[in-house]
């Protein structure tokens, strides 16, 4: 059980100075004391630890904990907020008189009582990695190091990382909620860099989940090492992209982050609350493709992007966002579902106690379709391939967005070809989803390494998708008169 | 409630410090952080966030021996503190032996008379109540708005203030602290487009001392403009043309190559400038220097994340790569000095990293290079992250005009720019003069020969 863990926050239920209803209750009175229409105190401890190896030993360990409150008031589309890292009572009495600046007038009722809602399973906190041994890390990144200078000769370098985390949130609301939840992490990456005729290239691969060491019987040190050496030699011999608008096939799993950028910020509601999104108002029109049906699902088990409640105390579960390509609806918090006059759903997230809420994604998928994987590549005359990708970006008011390839080939008469060197595709959302032509059946998740930044604040997330065939997008390369 | 006193920190460093040693450490080097912030945003006339907060926190690195353990934490309760200390040590003795880790030579530490002072903490901004921030973030947005009928929207104005000092104790014999204040107002309208499409841009001032920053007025009007300028904007044909970074664009640029000269990827062989030391790596025009000792720089510091006195190091001088950004242990690695650019990150991490980075202006004003300018695209944002430090391959989605006979004809978007960073350094063909220190890496408006567009 999770009571064995050395890891408890303080004002957890298991620690040493739990917060109980009284305290919740006085803080609150004081963030509504000059008015306001909500508040609520969100407690946060984070603790985490890292390892990395490099030249062949484990060359440092670190520890990290951060721990604080925040206090949040609402008065109509305004918020005050204030955090303390320090939990005394005057110190948080402070910040919920910080926070309570903002409202003047209206006046929501403090909660006589709270409710503990029941939480989801997503995720198991109870066998922590942190709770284990130094020595079983130590061992899990040197396995990666002899497995990457096993696989070829061509490696010089190899560096490797463990990164683990529990993140404890307890939240009260003036809506009578009492919400508590341990979030574990863990990721693990590898890097290398290959060396041939004096050309060097780098190779990476990394996974995890909201696990602890089960991951690693899925997912050996090993596979990672060997995967990172794969994909740094197969970079060796790349050539320069074309360059201009070709058709492109993009892989299964990681490729998610097209859809996390192209559709998946723009659905966000606060943008759409706001009129800020090209999607604002769109509910019931085409935005992609009728083979593209979108989800938000929070509820995969153990995913980096899963939650068992969000950092306002709701649960999500899966949202549709996008159904045959007609847009079905937004991603919403707490402010936006009001705004919206509808229901939350789960996807109010934060970066930490020192961060207010904003509507996030947390699992995005594309799901399936009907195409045979090889099919689809087999019906493209000359185009691109993405296999693995570095991350992307978006702009959400015209909806163009860019993702940049760190392995991908060039398809000529229906077959893979030459390798490629890192390039960057543009399009822009509803465009590029209304040309996704075919779609496989080869439906993937990635493995948990993503994190998605929108206004300074990160937060984990997943992507998942399968097969997708584009037909006609913009590639960056440098090889003129590379396009179709 | 914060009096800014970094002899207080000082004090906690050095019993932190004390009490590492005493429980194993043949090393400890403790950096004690505290600061207050405001931030407020105003979106269409009304405010929509007031935020304040104080924090502290301690990161400590200690050594055994050669082995390395970080530690950082914001539980500053005794309790937290011993289960910190005891937290390092364990680590460390998990951490293999690294011959190169240790302490910086300790003749070349500073001391607290040698640090000059760089006039880094502006009393003023940290007086910036919720109140006047509002009303400064009401104007500027409200400058904005009303200066064009198509500003339909916002994504609001915002501004924000921070104050903080902080003290760096090491077991070696340094004790050190400096304080700092850093304010900024940003303003980001939003235009209804032809197509159903939205523009938004933005502008924003920040400076260490309130007085200096741009006033309100004028970055809501220059934000208006920025943004109205990009009505209409189109893709163009895939072709091989000069490329105009503007400062907020040529800034992404030299930060690519700050990357790539940092130590800790030279030493990991992890950048395409490796071994190019003493070599051509750009074009003549190019002189880049790191100068933390700018008065009222926002990179600027008196001493270096180890305790050595900082310095101003010139990086590339005509085109030729004179050094490389270093720590001590970088420069171990590589048989040579630091270059006093420690830093400390979060987690407590120590490695090298610049402070005022800055690409030197040429004579020509901005103006004056787009005149001289026959066809380009002028870049004014960039996206995305296609970078490879290994080989220098660059490649990221693009947005700006596209300039004629040096005049702009049409705004641009939904490209990519292409080539790999060593050619681009190498084709700057004009900078310009206007340097403008609002960030710690810095660079005026510059002209890259020729690059591979990519559009229809």
């Amino acid at each position: 059980m999770s009571n064995t863990s050395r890891y408890h926050a303080p004002f957890g239920p298991a620690g040493a100075t739990p917060i109980d209803a009284e305290i919740a209750r006085k803080l609150l009175t004081t963030a509504l004391s000059r008015g306001g229409d909500y508040a609520d105190l969100f407690f946060e401890y984070n603790v985490s630890g890292s390892y990395s190896l490099e030249e062949g030993i484990l060359k440092a360990a670190g520890r990290s904990v951060s721990m604080g409150l925040g206090v949040r008031a609402m008065k109509g589309d305004a918020t005050g907020y204030a955090y303390v890292q320090e939990l005394t009572p005057e110190a948080m009495q402070r910040a919920a008189k910080t926070a309570a600046q903002i409202a003047a007038g209206g006046g929501a009722p403090i909660p006589q009582s709270f409710q503990v809602p029941g939480v989801a399973e997503r995720y198991t906190a109870s066998n922590l990695s942190l709770d284990l041994g130094g020595e079983s890390k130590r061992e899990l990144l040197l396995r990666a190091d002899r497995a990457a200078r096993a696989a070829d000769k061509r490696v010089m370098r190899v560096e490797a990382s463990l990164h683990e985390e529990l993140r404890e949130i307890l939240l009260a609301t003036s809506t009578g909620k009492l919400v508590h939840d341990r979030q574990p992490m863990v990721r693990f990456s590898v890097r290398v860099i290959v060396e041939s005729d004096g050309k060097r290239q780098g190779g990476t691969s990394g996974g995890g989940g909201r696990r602890s060491f089960e991951y690693f019987d899925e997912r050996s040190p090993e596979w990672h090492a060997q995967e990172a050496v794969r994909h740094a030699i197969a970079m060796l011999d790349a050539r320069e992209s074309p360059a201009g608008e070709l058709e492109v096939v993009l892989a299964p799993g990681d490729s998610g982050v097209l859809l996390h950028e192209a559709v998946g910020h723009g659905l966000e509601a606060d943008f759409n609350r706001k009129g800020t999104s090209n999607y604002t108002g769109r509910v019931g029109q085409r935005v992609a493709s009728d083979l593209c049906t979108v989800v938000d699902d929070a509820t995969q088990y153990g995913s980096r992007g899963s939650i068992c409640v969000d950092d306002e105390g709701n649960t999500p579960e899966r949202a549709v966002l996008i159904e045959s390509g007609m847009l079905a609806g937004y991603m919403h918090d707490q402010h936006s579902a009001q705004h919206f006059k509808t229901q939350p759903t789960g996807n109010g997230r934060r970066e930490s106690f020192q961060s207010h809420p904003m509507p996030r994604m947390t699992n995005t998928w594309l799901l399936a379709g009907p195409h045979d994987p090889g099919e689809i590549i087999r019906s493209v005359k000359r185009g691109i391939y993405a296999r693995k990708f570095g991350g992307g970006q978006v702009d959400i008011s015209n909806g163009d967005f860019v993702f940049s390839l760190t392995e991908s080939y060039l398809i000529e008469d229906g077959k893979l070809t030459a390798p490629l060197k890192g390039v960057n595709l543009i399009g822009n959302g509803p465009d590029v989803m209304c040309k996704v032509s075919m779609l496989g059946n080869d439906f993937e998740t990635s493995d948990g390494v993503w994190t998605c930044g929108k206004d300074g604040q990160s937060v984990p997330v997943g992507v998942g998708c399968p097969t997708i065939k584009i037909a006609s997008m913009t590639v960056g390369g440098t090889q003129m008169g590379g396009g179709a | 409630m914060i009096d800014y006193d970094f002899n207080k920190l000082i004090a906690l460093g050095a019993q932190v410090v004390e009490r590492a040693r005493a429980a194993g450490a043949d090393l400890a080097e403790a950096a004690v952080s505290e600061g207050a912030h405001l931030s407020v945003k105003v979106r269409m006339g009304e405010p929509e966030l007031v935020e304040e907060a104080g924090s502290k926190s301690l990161g400590l690195r200690v050594m055994r021996g050669q082995q390395v353990a970080v530690t950082y934490t914001s539980d500053l309760s005794e309790q937290g503190l011993a289960r910190f200390i005891e937290d390092a040590i364990e680590l460390a003795k998990l951490a293999q032996p690294d011959p190169f880790a240790g302490p910086p030579d300790p003749t070349l530490l500073s001391r607290a008379g040698d640090h000059s002072d760089l006039q880094l903490f502006d009393a003023a901004v940290d007086e910036i109540d919720a109140a006047r921030a509002i009303d400064m973030a009401k104007r500027a947005e409200s400058a904005a708005l009303g200066s064009d009928k198509r500003l339909t929207n916002s994504e609001g104005a915002n501004v924000s203030r921070q104050a903080g000092a902080s003290a760096l104790v090491t077991s070696g014999g340094f004790q050190g602290g400096f304080r700092g204040t850093y304010a900024s107002i940003s303003v980001h309208p939003v235009a209804d487009d032809g197509d159903g499409k939205k523009r938004s841009g933005y502008y924003w001032s920040a400076r260490r001392f309130a007085n200096e920053l741009e006033a309100a007025e004028q970055v809501g009007l220059e934000a208006a403009r920025r943004t109205l300028d990009k009505l209409g904007s189109r893709k163009l044909d895939t072709q091989e043309v000069a490329v105009v970074f503007d400062p907020d664009a040529g800034r992404s640029i030299l930060g690519l190559l700050a990357s790539c000269i940092n130590g800790g990827a030279v030493w990991r062989k992890s950048s395409y400038l490796a071994e190019r030391e003493g070599q051509t790596i750009a074009s003549p025009l190019v002189h880049v220097v790191d100068d933390p000792l700018i008065v009222r720089g926002p990179g600027s510091r008196p001493f270096d994340g180890e305790g050595l006195l900082s310095r101003r190091n010139v990086l590339v001088e005509s085109g030729i790569l004179k050094s490389f950004v270093l720590d001590t242990y970088s420069a171990k690695k590589l048989g040579k000095q630091s270059t006093a650019n420690a830093s400390r990150g979060s987690g407590a991490s120590v490695g090298p990293s610049t402070t005022n980075l800055l690409l030197k202006p040429g004579e020509l004003t901005q103006q004056a290079l787009l005149e001289s300018t026959e066809r380009a695209l002028y870049v004014t944002d960039m996206m995305g992250f296609g970078f490879n430090a290994v080989t220098g391959d660059f490649s990221r989605g693009a947005s700006g005009f596209w300039i004629e006979r040096g005049k702009r004809i049409f705004p641009v978007s939904e490209v990519t720019i292409s080539l790999n960073l060593d050619d681009m350094l190498k084709r700057i063909d004009c900078i310009a003069n206007d340097l403008d220190l609002r960030t710690s890496i810095c660079a005026p408006t510059f002209r890259v020969s020729s690059m591979t567009v990519a559009g229809k």
